[in-house]
């Protein structure tokens, strides 16, 4: 049967989809050379870095300040770039 | 660098739709451009991608940086799937969807440019959105039609490109389709007023976005913000949308409609490499397209 040999059996009998999954290309963590590190006293709140962040890693709570997701952070820097206050800087990795 | 406080609801609404770890280069604007998507939409949207460096930043199999629909499909026919889908989803009864086609300034103004003009004239309910980092950036930074003048890639001669970037939003305003705007990755809420207006409008929407490559424009990765910001401060980008036969030129946009209040364009150009090899008569040149591009926008206000 020449027909049935070109069907391709899905693994498991699951439809071959991609699925949303966080680190598509790994812990992009790695890729970092300077960490960005918050200082909370300076912090105004502003949610500028949470919204300008391209890897969507910033939270920014009224009552914690903004956090930082360092496993997936690739260290671009735009967050430290767009601080009204100064609050964020570039500090190099070990 | 002075700036308002922005309104805490967007940030609340932007959040978990783009996950992070994706693909694409430290800095990239695409990323921040589909969080504002994911603010309007949430997962309510079907994005349709050919091929350019979105492609590459949703992942492969088994994984998907976005948790929405994604469409993968050839490079000319953008405009035409959507279409496709947008008509598919009207005979099913789906509503709450909306189709947005998402290309580059390759897939849209060089490549894609015949099934884009025929998705237009057919006026179908999608919203295509042209992210222009002004370069074939996926493949290696080779020249598109939509590099502006006196800027290097790696297929223009040294000295950088001798023509004029081509002007898409202002082709499609030619065609008549009902919400044509220009946004900028700088301005998220401004970008965020336009997705919301277009979403309320049935027919073809074409959104032109302006996005800084800090790969290809050579310039570090943390001005990515800084330098769309500054296109729009220097009077090279102009916000505005178009609707009901007028432009009505957008807030960020407003003041450098006189010339006076504009920064000088040196401050855009010094910050990227690509302008390394420009001559102060290129400069001029710059200035004088410039001004040609506001004149016309007066005259349609």
């Amino acid at each position: 049967m020449v027909g049935q040999d070109l069907i391709i059996e899905p693994i498991n009998y699951r439809v071959p989809l991609s699925r949303p999954k966080k680190g598509v290309a790994g812990k992009t963590g790695f890729w970092r050379t300077e960490k960005p590190v918050v200082d909370k006293e300076k912090c105004v709140k502003c949610w500028l870095c949470e919204i300008y962040c391209p890897v969507d890693v910033i939270r920014v709570e009224p009552e914690t300040g903004p956090t930082i997701d360092y496993d997936y952070c690739k260290g671009c820097g735009v967050c430290s770039n767009v601080c009204p206050s100064g609050a964020i800087t570039m500090v190099p990795e070990e | 660098m002075a700036q308002t406080r922005p309104k805490p609801p967007l940030p609340y609404r932007m959040r978990d739709i783009v996950l992070p770890g994706d693909a694409a280069c430290p800095g990239c604007p695409i990323p921040m451009a589909w969080k504002v998507l994911a603010a309007v939409f949430r997962e309510k949207m079907i994005l349709v991608i050919p091929a350019c460096c979105s492609s590459v930043v949703v992942g492969a199999y088994p994984g998907n940086s976005i948790k929405a629909s994604v469409v993968h499909v050839a490079f000319a026919s953008a405009a035409a799937v959507a279409s496709g889908i947008a008509e598919a989803l009207k005979k099913r009864g789906v509503n709450d969807v909306q189709v947005i086609a998402w290309a580059g300034d390759g897939g849209t103004a060089d490549i894609g440019m015949a099934s884009l003009s025929g998705a237009a004239e057919r006026n179908h309910d999608m919203i295509y959105i042209m992210y222009d980092n002004e370069a074939y950036m996926n493949t290696g930074i080779q020249r598109s039609s939509s590099t502006p003048f006196g800027a290097w890639t790696t297929t223009t001669p040294i000295i950088g490109k001798t023509e004029h970037k081509k002007d898409v939003a202002r082709i499609m305003i030619a065609h008549g389709v009902p919400y044509v705007a220009t946004a900028s990755i700088a301005y998220p809420h401004d970008f965020y007023a336009k997705l919301q207006k277009a979403r309320r409008i049935r027919g073809f929407k074409f959104i032109h976005l302006h996005a800084p490559c800090p790969t290809g424009w050579r310039f570090d990765p943390k001005y990515t913000v800084e330098v769309a910001k500054l296109a729009v401060e220097t009077g090279l980008w102009i916000l505005y949308e178009y609707y009901d036969g007028k432009i009505r030129l957008s807030g960020p946009s407003r003041p450098y409609m006189d010339p006076a209040k504009r920064k000088p364009i040196e401050e855009y150009l010094k910050l990227q490499g690509r302008f390394k090899k420009i001559t102060p008569e290129k400069i001029e040149e710059i200035k004088k397209y410039t001004e040609m591009y506001w004149d016309w926008i007066k005259r349609y206000m």
